[in-house]
C-alpha cells in the first residue's frame, strides 16, 4: 500500500472541507474512507492511490447514520450499515426487496462494516481492473484497452458494455435502489442536491474511468424511496456460483402491483450481474403493464430485457440465466402471500 | 452485547502463559522506541494526525478492555497492529483481503474484518479479540468450551475468527436453525472443512448465552 496522511471528521460539512483542502492534484488522490471494504483492499492491490484518506465513520453517529421510516416512504442514511438495513424490522416488512438485496450480499462481517452509501459506490470485480500487473484497463488507465473483451470474460456484463469496457456492475442494493425510482441525496462545495439513482451511475462508454455523476469531493448524504403500492410484493432474487458469499451472476429485482386475475397493475423490474450499471428493464416493465402475469408473458418480458445484449466469449450463458432469472422472480413475486 | 462476557487478558493476573508474557513485554517497548522517532512538531495540533506519511501516527486502541497507546504508519491495519505490535497472535492473516474471515474481531460488539480496517479507523472504540473472551479465572466462554466439546476444528487456523463470528451469529439473533447458522457464518472459510462440527457448536452455546 502506498503512503497516504489520514484525516478524520465529525461532520459532512468537516468531510467536504477537509476534501477540498487536501493536497494539491486530482479528486482521485482524494478519498473518503467509511467501511473500508472496497478502498482498503485497493489500496493493498494498488489500484485505488489516494494520497489523502479522509475517515467520515464518525459521521454515522449523525442523521447520515440514520433510518427512517414512515407513511411517505424511507429515508436511509448514507453512513447506515448494510446489517442494520437489512435487519430493520419494518423494512423486512415493507420493502422486502431492498433487505434482501442487502442480506443476500457479502458477508456478516462486510455488512457490519460496508455503508450504504460505500456499498452502491463500490468499484467492479473484473479480474484486470483488480490486478495492476496488466497493463490494458481503461478504467484505471484511460486509452490503455480493455484486456477482459478477448480475456477470460464470463463474469462480465452483457448489457450496457461498451468497446472500451465490458466490467459489472458488482452491487446488489443498487438494483432494489434503481427499481424503486430512490433519488440518491448528495453534499458538496456548491450546496445539497439530489439525483435520480438511475442517474448517479454512469454506463461505461468512451470514458469507463468515470463511473458517476459525483462532482469532486461530493459526498453521499443519504437515500429517499416513496412509499408505494407495489412495496410490499416485492423482492430480489440472486443467482451465483455460491449459494453465499459471492457477488451475482444474475440477479433480479421485482415489485409488483397486482391486480384481480393476475394483472399487472405496475412492475419495477432491475438486473443485477448482468450489466455495467444498476440496470432498469423498462421494456420488459412496459411487456408486462396491464397482462396477466403468468409465464409466457415473463418469458416475453424477459426477452425483451435482454433483446440488446452484447455478450463475449465466456459470457454468454448470462442471456439465458438472466432470462430464466428474471422469469423466476417475477413468478415469485407474483405468488408472494401479503 | 453484554460487555461483562469480555475481559481484558491484561487485568488477568492468575493464569499468565508465555504467550501472555511475550505480548506484555513487546507492548510496553515499542511505545518508547517510535516515540523517540517521531517528529511532533510535523503533527497537526488539533488531531495529532500526521501531514507527512512518512511520520506516525499517535494513536490509542483500546482492546480487550486495556488501552495501548501507540505511534503507526496510518497504512497499518488493525490486524497487523494487534499481531505485531500488541502481540495479540489470535486474530490471523489468512487471504488480507476481506475474504476468509480469519481475522475476525468485534469492535463495538460487531464482528468485522481487522485486515480491511485501519487501526487509526479502531480508534475510540472497544476491540474484542478471542484473547479477552474468556473470563479472568480462565473460564473458557460457552462458544470456545462449544467448539472443544464438538470437535469444531482441526487445524485450528481459522477458529479465533469462526468463534468471534459465532459469538455474533448468537448476540445478532441469527442462530435460528442450521441453514441460517450457516448462511450467517459463509464469512468464515475452514479448508479443514469443519462446517458441520461448527454449526453443532453453535447449536449448543446458543441456549447457554441466551440464559446467560
Amino acid at each position: 500500500m502506498r503512503p497516504f496522511t489520514y484525516e478524520r471528521v465529525d461532520s459532512a460539512t468537516a468531510a467536504i472541507a477537509a476534501f477540498g483542502a487536501g493536497a494539491v492534484g486530482a479528486a482521485s488522490e482524494r478519498q473518503y474512507l467509511a467501511g473500508g471494504t472496497t478502498l482498503i483492499d485497493l489500496m493493498k492491490l494498488d489500484v485505488m492511490r489516494p494520497q489523502t484518506v479522509i475517515d467520515i465513520n464518525a459521521l454515522d453517529r449523525t442523521a447520515l447514520g440514520r433510518v427512517e421510516t414512515n407513511d411517505q416512504g424511507l429515508r436511509l442514511g448514507a453512513l447506515a450499515h448494510m446489517s442494520e438495513v437489512a435487519d430493520h424490522p419494518v423494512i423486512k416488512r415493507d420493502y422486502p426487496m431492498i433487505a434482501q438485496s442487502l442480506e443476500l450480499a457479502a458477508s456478516p462481517q462486510i455488512r457490519n462494516m460496508a455503508t450504504l452509501g460505500g456499498n452502491v459506490l463500490q468499484r467492479t470485480r473484473c479480474p484486470y481492473f483488480r490486478d495492476v500487473s496488466y497493463a490494458e484497463c481503461n478504467k484505471r488507465i484511460p486509452g490503455s484497452g480493455c484486456a477482459a473483451l478477448d480475456g477470460f470474460n464470463r463474469s462480465h456484463a452483457v448489457l450496457g458494455v461498451s468497446d472500451a469496457c465490458i466490467a459489472t456492475y458488482p452491487g446488489d442494493f443498487g438494483q432494489a435502489l434503481i427499481a424503486l425510482d430512490a433519488m440518491v441525496e448528495l453534499r458538496g462545495r456548491n450546496g445539497d442536491r439530489k439525483l435520480p439513482f438511475g442517474a448517479l451511475h454512469r454506463p461505461p462508454g468512451g470514458n469507463p474511468e468515470i463511473e458517476t455523476a459525483l462532482l469532486p469531493g461530493e459526498i453521499i448524504t443519504g437515500f429517499a424511496i416513496a412509499a408505494a403500492p407495489w412495496l410490499r410484493r416485492s423482492l430480489y432474487l440472486k443467482i451465483r456460483d455460491r449459494q453465499s458469499y459471492e457477488f451475482a451472476l444474475a440477479s433480479a429485482a421485482i415489485a409488483l402491483d397486482m391486480g384481480k386475475n393476475q394483472i399487472v397493475q405496475e412492475v419495477r423490474i432491475a438486473l443485477g450481474g448482468v450489466a455495467s450499471v444498476p440496470w432498469r428493464a423498462r421494456s420488459a416493465e412496459r411487456a408486462l403493464q396491464g397482462r396477466r402475469l403468468n409465464e409466457q408473458t415473463a418469458r416475453a418480458a424477459a426477452d425483451t430485457a435482454f433483446a440488446d445484449a452484447n455478450p463475449h466469449e465466456h459470457n454468454l450463458f448470462k442471456v439465458g440465466l438472466g432470462k430464466r432469472t428474471l422469469v423466476r422472480a417475477l413468478l415469485q413475486a407474483a405468488t408472494m402471500e401479503l | 452485547m453484554p460487555n461483562a462476557t469480555f475481559h481484558s487478558v491484561a487485568t488477568s493476573v492468575a493464569g499468565w502463559s508465555r504467550r501472555m508474557f511475550l505480548t506484555a513485554s513487546a507492548t510496553s517497548l515499542a511505545v518508547p522506541l517510535f516515540a523517540r522517532t517521531s517528529r511532533a512538531e510535523a503533527m497537526d495540533p488539533q488531531t495529532a494526525r500526521a501531514k507527512d506519511p512518512r511520520d506516525p501516527a499517535n494513536l490509542a486502541l483500546t482492546v480487550n478492555g486495556r488501552k495501548h497507546q501507540l505511534a503507526l504508519d496510518a497504512r497499518t491495519t488493525l490486524l497487523d497492529a494487534l499481531r505485531e505490535r500488541l502481540g495479540l497472535t489470535g486474530a490471523k492473516k489468512g487471504c488480507d483481503h476481506g475474504q476468509c474471515g480469519a481475522c475476525t474481531v468485534l469492535i463495538d460488539g460487531r464482528r468485522v474484518l481487522s485486515c480491511l480496517t485501519l487501526a487509526l479507523v479502531a480508534e475510540g472504540r472497544a476491540v474484542t479479540t478471542i484473547e479477552g473472551l474468556a473470563k479472568p479465572d480462565g473460564t473458557l466462554h460457552p462458544m470456545q468450551q462449544a467448539f472443544i466439546d464438538q470437535d469444531a476444528f482441526q487445524c485450528g487456523y481459522c477458529t479465533p475468527g469462526q468463534i468471534l463470528s459465532a459469538v455474533s451469529c448468537v448476540e445478532e439473533g441469527h442462530a435460528a436453525n442450521d441453514a441460517e447458522i450457516r448462511e450467517y457464518m459463509s464469512g468464515n472459510l475452514c479448508r479443514c472443512a469443519a462446517y458441520p462440527n461448527i454449526v453443532a457448536a453453535i447449536k449448543q452455546t446458543k441456549h447457554s448465552m441466551r440464559e446467560g
